[in-house]
């Protein structure tokens, strides 16, 4: 498996580290619902078979954070960016 | 038909023409009082047991594919019970004690070889952990010693001991741990549960769950509409997949594992060893073969296949605990798709949609697991309460903080 590195080019799977879903958006502990939401993002995962939005980060070279869509099935990489600002402060 | 020396000998004067087979190739029925979906290991445990202890028969096993043709088809065949928190020691001993009668259960002969386990450590600290883990056996009545390098080294002579790098400090043994033939443990359960009338149903994938009333009736299927008043998923990697068409999510992320064998040698490796230094495992079957592993590939995976690094990695763990056998071929490598759960241990519970069932969170452990697992599963089904050994295998654990975390890693799943 190579990831395509937008500034390194393409690398082989053993320059990566793999963090895991790229779903993860931190929720508002003052929520009245936090506790539940905490929950839902910390330990529920879609975990789904075909295209997966995923966090890579690249330690043996630019040490990048890299979004990538990467098919869980056949692991053929559709597609990587940097990812972008969360919006939450 | 029962196996024993006398039937071998009447079938052999009859020029073997009488064999039947293992189990009956069942058409499914449009209603059953429990529905097993997934005929690995797990499920056709689950299913034996439902019907020899629980005396229900009325049961159906639904396998995708053929049955033992995931995980169970797949692992190192290693058994053992040398876990350390109060949570995961008396389960898996429980299934250490189903294993040793198991072939007199079933009537079939599952290779249960115990072979000892032994865990090799490398410095004062891991000593003192593996001590702490061999004391935690102990206290459940569960068979562990510690041997030191010299104890080692009279078990086996060709190991590293000139390492500077991974000196072999001793080792954790469990003498009653050992492998088993895992396609013969599929077979096993699955002709005895046949045999007392449960129905396995193979070519058959679950496409969705029937409701009614706010629960499940029943799941379509490839071979049509089967209504059940319980419905157990025992599917492990497919578990989110599965649990997706009954809308909930999972505390799971499916993962690849890769194992490897090594073409024939002659016996050389009398036990299981694993390699303390680096995640690495190895025995040897009885065609000869080395039977190997170590790390997950560590990314979500379907694939059943890894990549190279982890075949460098774990070869690499090899060379480091036994360069003697460097020069053996690799012959095949493949991998499986693993129910890493949150903190590494299992789920035996409720799903909260009534008549619905979780049997999964295995992560890479479940082949030692597989009477246990039926058994506790079993006793779910059939009595809408956990077994003694199997409560604090909840799925609600990670919301009320009670993780199971076994190696003290947390709660991310490609660590455990």
């Amino acid at each position: 498996m190579r990831i395509q590195c937008p500034y390194c080019g393409e690398r082989d799977l053993s320059e990566f580290a793999y963090h895991g879903d790229a779903a993860f958006r931190r929720p508002d502990p003052d929520a009245p619902d936090a506790a539940a939401r905490f929950f839902e993002a910390l330990y529920l995962r879609e975990n789904p078979a075909g295209p997966h939005e995923e966090l890579w980060y690249h330690a043996s070279g630019c040490r990048s954070w890299l979004r990538v869509t990467r098919n869980t099935r056949t692991h053929e990489i559709l597609a990587v960016s940097f990812p972008k600002p969360s919006a939450s402060a | 038909m029962h196996y024993s020396i006398f039937n071998l000998m009447r079938q052999a004067l009859s020029g073997h023409r009488g064999w039947g087979p293992a189990w009956r190739d069942a058409t499914p029925k449009s209603t059953y009082d429990v529905v097993i979906i997934g005929g690995g290991g797990h499920g056709l445990a689950t299913a034996h047991y439902l019907a020899k202890v629980h005396g229900i028969s009325n049961v159906a096993v639904l396998e995708r594919g053929w049955i033992g043709s995931g995980n169970a088809g797949r692992n190192t065949t290693i058994i053992r019970s040398n876990y350390l928190l109060p949570g995961n020691n008396p389960f898996y001993e429980w299934s250490m004690k189903l294993w040793e009668g198991l072939e007199q259960d079933l009537n079939y002969n599952a290779m249960v070889s115990q072979r000892g386990v032994l865990n090799i450590y490398h410095s004062d600290a891991q000593r003192d952990t593996y001590a702490r883990r061999g004391n935690a056996m102990r206290m459940h009545g569960v068979d562990a010693e510690l041997l030191d390098a010299a104890g080692v080294r009279r078990m086996l002579p060709f190991l590293d001991y000139e390492s500077a790098r991974f000196p072999i400090h001793g080792g954790l043994l469990q003498r009653r741990g050992g492998t088993a033939r895992h396609d013969a443990v599929v077979w096993g359960f699955a002709r005895a549960a046949s045999d007392r009338g449960v129905d396995i149903i193979q070519n058959c994938e679950v496409t969705g769950f029937i409701r009614a009333a706010g629960r499940i009736v029943g799941v379509e299927t490839t071979r049509g509409a089967i209504r059940a008043s319980k419905i157990g998923m025992a599917v492990a990697g497919s578990s989110s997949r599965v649990a997706a068409l009954a809308g909930l999510t999972l505390p799971i992320e499916s993962h690849v594992l890769q194992a490897f064998v090594s073409e024939a040698i002659k016996p050389f490796i009398a036990g299981v060893v694993t390699f303390g230094a680096g995640h690495f495992y190895i025995s040897q079957s009885d065609k000869g073969g080395l039977v190997f592993g170590g790390d997950l590939d560590g990314y979500n995976s379907y694939a059943q296949r890894g990549n190279l690094p982890t075949v460098e990695d774990v070869c690499e763990g090899a060379m480091a605990l036994m360069p003697a056998i460097g020069r053996v071929r690799v012959l095949r490598s493949w991998g499986g798709v693993m129910d890493m759960s949150m903190d590494g241990s299992p789920i035996i519970d409720r799903t909260g949609i009534e008549g619905l069932y979780l049997n999964a969170g295995w992560c890479y452990g479940g082949f030692k697991a597989t009477p246990a697992s039926g058994w506790c599963f079993a006793h779910l089904l059939a009595r809408d309460e956990s077994h003694e050994v199997a409560r604090a295998y909840r799925l609600d654990r990670f919301a009320s903080g009670h993780l199971i975390d076994e190696r003290g890693v947390g709660a991310q799943p490609n660590l455990h």
